[in-house]
């Protein structure tokens, strides 16, 4: 399922890709972007259906009631933003125009600059809290893909159904993971690597990260079980209870705070059902400047943490 | 489905405007909860709205070329679900159950709960933006629907507003989007212009906007007004109607506690018998 040899691209990339194809498969598609289309990705959407695509200016809470009236009359309405301001600067129009009506309106938003990897832009840029945000309101599906071929993937199975969903892309240019072949499932893990002493369950752009760490502690004598968990809502609950019963150690890497994410989804289902040892890896402070690969070792998203977390749950195992 | 109306007289529609305003009072005492005041001062534009100018078949509310009534200002359900009863899109039997479990009329509109609710509101502000993605699906489909937004002037404080106002404009909407609001001069916390002091035709004139002004509460001249917000001109439409909060009973007018308050039994019935009687 790997595909080393594909170009790195960046998942923001898949954007207008994903666009695209939802229209030619006749998914009567709107989009709409605050001013960052250049970086969203939407603007190359525009390009080529520019009757179903329209700049809102700087002005994102307009932007997504825009998309919920367009969402009232039956259309599929996508808002494209930073994920520091979608949910950020429009939350409210998310719940209340959005997610209550008729038990949610048709509305994607597919966020970009997810995370710290959004790099020299600092802080007020990084979102290190979108995901506790989004995964608040009650009918949103939420997902974050690992790389390009999933994140079309991601963007084409939201765009296909009626609830309101969120994907989380990013900005820097990644190696591919997955292949034309690979088939992404809304609500369905991957699991990348077999694995029977712990299970590293990352999404993002950390799924990189966990491949690794579990080849670090296969040379240190420990089977890592690798799982992809693009969709954080609805979180695969089979998926983590096998990995709890089977591995039973598991670890959490986002690209987000430990708080209301990946974490805190993957520990409820245990806490419900097999409590387990769980180690968190995330990114509790805000950030800086730097280059997107340095702020990943800047805070230490990286596969040396993710062994050392791995270590760590498994000596906490019963 | 006509797609003119035929015009109901101004003595008729003062008559609707009395069962409004009645279904408003005793809505509120009855849940003993509610907003009469913003509900009370929006009535003629309201009965003038639904009955002469805005497209629409109460049996039929999904009809895709209807015209849409978007209420932004959302605590104004009193006056929102009196007004949807009286013109036919659901049993005023329903009104009784205002504010209370089991019923669809919950405190603000929520979409799709009867027939005739456009869209979910409460939080202020959003409605000028829903309004507008209602207006370009219209305009991407061929559609020539309008779509009319009540905003209360104290929700003029939303940034939302201005957002969308903005955008009217530029995505030349003017002949689908019409915004309509009630200047009664009272909000939550007291007189508007002790909280914010804001000039609303000024400032939809900055945006851009054609602004028209009103008496609220005479009947013929909202009637005229919504008419000529109807008719095309270069620059987007905004009825600007000067209202008073609590019109049509004495205790309730222009008094900032009945913004969100109910009256007990005695001024129930004071109030009813007011209404009957007429605006003073």
């Amino acid at each position: 399922m790997t595909a080393a040899a594909a170009p790195a691209a960046a998942t923001r990339e898949a954007y207008p890709v994903a666009l695209a194809e939802l229209v030619e498969q006749g998914v009567d598609v709107v989009a709409l972007d605050a001013d960052l289309s250049a970086s969203t990705m939407g603007y190359q959407f525009g390009a080529k259906y520019p009757e179903r695509w329209h700049s809102v200016g700087i002005a994102e809470a307009n932007m997504v009631g825009i998309a919920a009236g367009y969402a009232a009359t039956g259309k599929t309405a996508f808002v494209a933003s930073f994920a520091s301001f979608l949910p950020g600067r429009c939350f409210d129009q998310l719940r209340t125009s959005v997610a209550q009506p008729k038990g949610g309106l048709n509305v994607k938003c597919v966020a970009s600059h997810g995370g710290v990897t959004v790099g020299e832009d600092g802080a007020s840029a990084q979102a290190i809290e979108d995901l506790a945000l989004i995964t608040s309101l009650i009918p949103f599906d939420v997902v974050v893909p690992a790389d390009f071929e999933s994140a079309k993937q991601a963007i084409v199975a939201v765009g296909k159904t009626t609830r309101p969903a969120y994907v989380r892309t990013g900005r820097p240019k990644i190696p591919a993971l997955y292949d034309a072949a690979y088939r992404f499932e809304l609500g369905k893990a991957n699991v990348l690597r077999a694995g029977s002493d712990v299970t590293l369950i990352a999404c993002g752009i950390l799924v990189q990260a966990a491949v690794d760490a579990a080849e670090l502690l296969a040379g240190q004598g420990i089977s890592a079980r690798v799982i992809d968990m693009a969709t954080i809502k609805p979180i695969d609950r089979d998926s983590v209870l096998a990995a709890a019963r089977e591995t039973g150690a598991i670890v959490t890497a986002e690209e987000h705070q430990t708080h209301g994410g990946l974490g805190t989804a993957v520990a409820r289902v245990l806490a419900e059902t097999l409590p387990t040892p769980i180690s968190f890896v995330g990114v509790d402070r805000y950030g800086t400047s730097g280059k997107w690969d340095e702020l990943l070792k800047y805070f230490e998203l990286t596969p040396d943490r993710l062994v050392a977390a791995a270590k760590d749950v498994i000596a906490r195992k019963r | 489905m006509p797609t003119t109306l035929a015009p109901v007289s101004i003595a008729e529609l003062t008559e609707v405007a009395k069962r409004v305003r009645a279904h408003i009072v005793q809505m509120v005492f009855d849940a003993q909860s509610g907003h009469p005041g913003g509900s009370l001062s929006a009535v003629e534009l309201g009965v003038a709205l639904f009955w002469n100018h805005l497209r629409c078949d109460p049996a039929n509310p999904e009809w895709p070329d209807r015209d849409r009534f978007i209420l932004s200002k959302g605590h104004a359900t009193p006056f929102y679900y009196g007004l949807l009863a009286e013109r036919g899109y659901f049993s005023p039997e329903l009104l009784r159950g205002f504010r209370t479990l089991g019923s669809p009329l919950q405190g603000h509109p929520s979409m799709g709960a009867v027939p005739g609710i456009e869209m979910s509101s409460g939080s202020l502000g959003q409605g000028l933006s829903f309004a507008i993605g209602h207006a370009l699906s219209g305009q991407l489909d061929g559609r020539d629907f309008r779509c009319w937004v009540m905003m209360g002037d104290g929700e003029l404080n939303e940034g939302q507003v201005w957002e969308a106002a903005q955008a009217v404009p530029h995505f030349g909407l003017g002949d689908r989007v019409i915004a309509m609001v009630d200047r009664n001069g009272i909000q939550n916390d007291g007189f508007g212009d002790d909280i914010m002091k804001i000039n609303p035709p000024e400032m939809w004139r900055g945006f851009g906007w054609h602004v028209i002004e009103c008496d609220g509460h005479d009947m013929a001249a909202v009637d005229q007004a919504l008419a000529e917000a109807e008719r095309s001109h270069d620059r987007p439409r905004v009825v600007v109607a000067h209202t008073v909060k609590g019109r049509g009973v004495n205790y309730m007018e222009n008094n900032p506690s009945f913004h969100g308050k109910a009256p007990t039994r005695e001024q129930l019935e004071d109030a009813l018998a007011q209404i009957a009687g007429g605006l003073k």
